[in-house]
């Protein structure tokens, strides 16, 4: 028998079911909720008369809609009155049926898929699911990770299980060594770039290669993270000693009687030498520069040391068309240095790039600068309330603080601008989130995507800078 | 799932084509939590006078008087008689709800947009094509007969007029078994509780620290 992939291993054991249709009765693991897409849901089983299957599979917590000041009014100091109904209906939900929650006030409340590896709960041969396309996440810890709908939320709630079609395998390996200022963001803008944002749809993607394996988990994290702008539901990295050492000593980790077998176990959660892929896409580090996105698409990328393209010198049609109206969106013009575009706000945080290591990697930049007098607005928002204890423990917030930023508590934020924390229009944000889309942290406003480190150089610059050069 | 069972039911006619889901639910009433209390927002802008918006009370706005919903002898109807390409644009599954909870079973129709057809059956509501000459028949029966009546007989596979006139209909062997049954996707996954049972039990073996109970 040929060899599997991580992939192929993770779906065999969770197969309950095989059925006539071609379809598969998937076991889950792990699902994490959030206000947004869970509401309908839990009303869903109330109507039916259901109760959730497993109670401890589930873990929830308000992310989306929390505001990032004030926190200790709790949700109180919710505004905008849908988004207070959301994270109210979250809170009455999970106390009716018995679901635990990190409510909005607990100091391990965060963005879901930084509270849940960062308590253990996501776990190495997992399936983990959540409301959310980015849940891919998790996939940095050898689970098969992806994003559901409300109807699936409902139905992993009633079942515990999810009815599913196997994808195809894809692995890409990054070799080599990073250099200097070059870090995970970057390499996964520029997996983007190079496959764009289809080139994974109906694949399971693995990240390997040297450049993963020395990557932290946080590292891992971010890569996985972006795998559905790679146009793929799943992303995921084996398991090694990064892996297991992460997880060791974690609220939901294994207790001490289980950690040998659960290792044990943990240790064959990798691709087998002869595995099978049906695609496969290698990247050298050496060519990976910083990225800043320039257009409305997380493919629109360029190193940051590049210009932004010319319409004109596009050979496809409908490229040209798209490149012409990304620019028109962004106000930049063709042939434009990347580093001659300014920002007027910075944004640092989101499930991509708000853990301890990429506040680190930030405030290393600022350590004894200031935010340009340009930049109208700099905001850090740590992942979860522990990673903001954990940062203010280093004293990471004061170096922030005093070059100018301000200091937020957990959650979503100007990621996609659901709370206060929104671009005006006609605004450039340097943020280290996932999405660029029109719109998408504000009506009318000009997202680039960049790693902490170069969002943090933008701040302090006014304009986008190469810090590989530094 | 309720189970779709063989019923009479008065009609309420629109005679209208390319209806879309933008006129069954308008998209301010998207915003909500539940996936209830869509029914008194249904044909939101036709029914009523004046802006809908969200947690009103509907009970006291000012109703159109010349829509076919309003009018008192369509009162309790359970049965939607439509045109062509009924349920077009967005997907919103709110536009079954807000149509089952209103009251309505089936719809009939000559077609319908897929999306609609599709989310129908995993709501409980039945969409019955029926050829073109016949819906305009039916609706020219509707408009002369007061208390006009029409009984669907889903197991049948037919809907029979007051008149006695009986027309068949297609339906998928598959949507047909779990609307019979009262089965949704998580009616059916249920079907398999055991295997899940079977499956859970030797995961709880092999991966133990996956289940907080067995510390
Ligand atoms: S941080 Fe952004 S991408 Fe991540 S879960 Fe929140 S809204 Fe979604």
């Amino acid at each position: 028998m040929a060899g599997q992939t991580l992939y192929d291993k993770l779906w065999q054991d969770h197969l309950v079911k095989q059925r006539d249709d071609g379809t598969a009765l998937i076991y889950i693991d792990r699902h994490f909720i959030h206000e947004v897409t869970s509401p309908q849901a839990f009303e869903g089983l109330r109507l039916a008369g259901r109760k959730p299957w497993r109670l401890d599979a589930n873990l929830a917590t308000p992310d989306h809609n929390v505001p990032t000041t004030d926190r200790e009014k709790g949700i109180a100091g919710i505004e905008d009155p849908v988004s207070k109904i959301q994270v109210e209906t979250l809170d009455d939900n999970c106390d009716e049926f018995g679901i635990p929650e990190f409510k909005i006030r607990d100091l391990r409340q965060g963005i879901v898929h930084v509270v849940g590896p960062e308590q253990g709960a996501t776990l190495p041969g997992m399936t983990v699911v959540c409301g959310d396309s980015h849940t891919a996440t998790h996939g940095a810890f050898g689970c098969l990770a992806h994003g559901i709908g409300t109807s699936e939320v409902e139905h992993v709630l009633a079942t515990q299980c999810l009815i599913q079609n196997k994808m195809k395998n894809m692995l890409i390996r990054v070799e080599g060594k990073l250099k200097p200022g070059v870090g995970a963001k970057d390499v996964i803008l520029a997996i983007i770039g190079k496959i764009g944002t289809a080139g994974g749809t109906g694949f399971a993607i693995e990240f390997a290669g040297e450049v993963i394996r020395s990557m932290s988990m946080e590292g891992r994290m971010t890569v996985c993270n972006m795998a559905i702008e790679a146009g793929a539901r799943a992303g995921m990295v084996a398991v090694d000693d990064t892996t297991i050492d992460y997880i060791k000593g974690r609220p939901f980790a294994p207790s001490s009687n289980q950690w040998d077998q659960a290792v044990n176990c943990w240790r064959g959660l990798v691709s087998d030498d002869d595995a099978q892929f049906d695609q496969i896409v290698e990247l050298h580090a050496g060519d990976i520069k910083p990225q800043v996105t320039w257009g409305t698409s997380p493919e629109m990328v360029l190193p940051v040391d590049a210009c932004t393209p010319d319409p004109a010198l596009q050979s496809d049609s409908i490229k040209q068309k798209g490149y012409q109206r990304a620019l028109e969106y962004m106000g930049l013009q063709p042939g434009q240095p990347i580093t001659d575009i300014y920002v007027d706000r910075v944004f640092i945080g989101s499930c991509t790039n708000s853990r301890i290591e990429d506040i680190r990697e930030a405030a290393a930049i600022v350590k004894g600068k200031k935010v340009a007098v340009s930049v109208k607005q700099a905001l850090v928002v740590p992942g979860s309330g522990l990673v903001k204890q954990q940062a203010e423990q280093e004293g990471l917030d004061k170096i922030f603080v005093a070059a100018g930023f301000e200091w937020r508590d957990p959650g979503c934020s100007m990621c996609l601008a659901m709370n206060a924390d929104k671009l005006g229009s006609g605004e450039h944000c340097a943020s280290t989130s996932n999405r660029n889309f029109e719109g998408r942290q504000g009506m009318g406003g000009r997202t680039h995507l960049v790693s902490p480190g170069m969002a943090a150089a933008a701040a302090v610059a006014g304009h986008f800078v190469d810090i590989s050069q530094a | 799932m309720q189970k779709f069972t063989k019923y009479t039911g008065l009609v309420l006619p629109i005679n209208r084509a390319n209806i879309d889901t933008d006129q069954i639910i308008p998209k301010q009433f998207l915003k909500s939590i539940k996936r209830t209390g869509f029914g008194p927002n249904l044909f939101d802008e036709w029914r009523y006078l004046d802006e809908g918006f969200p947690g009103q009370d509907c009970s006291k706005r000012p109703l159109n008087k010349d829509f076919e919903l309003n009018q008192p002898r369509y009162q309790g109807a359970s049965v939607l008689l439509a045109q062509d390409n009924f349920g077009c644009g967005s997907s919103r599954e709110h536009a079954p709800w807000a149509i089952s909870e209103y009251g309505v079973r089936a719809v009939i129709a000559p077609s319908y947009a897929d999306i609609f057809f599709n989310n129908s059956f995993k709501n409980g509501l039945l969409p019955i094509v029926l050829n073109k000459d016949i819906v305009d028949r039916l609706h020219i029966e509707v408009s002369h007969a007061e208390g006009y009546a029409l009984t669907i007989d889903l197991e049948q596979q037919t809907v029979t007029s007051p008149g006695g006139d009986v027309y068949p209909f297609e339906v998928d062997a598959f949507r047909k078994h779990c609307l019979l049954n009262g089965l949704d996707d998580i009616g059916l996954t249920l079907q398999d509780a055991q295997a899940i049972h079977d499956y859970q039990e030797k995961r709880k073996q092999s991966s133990p620290w996956i289940f907080s109970d067995t510390d």
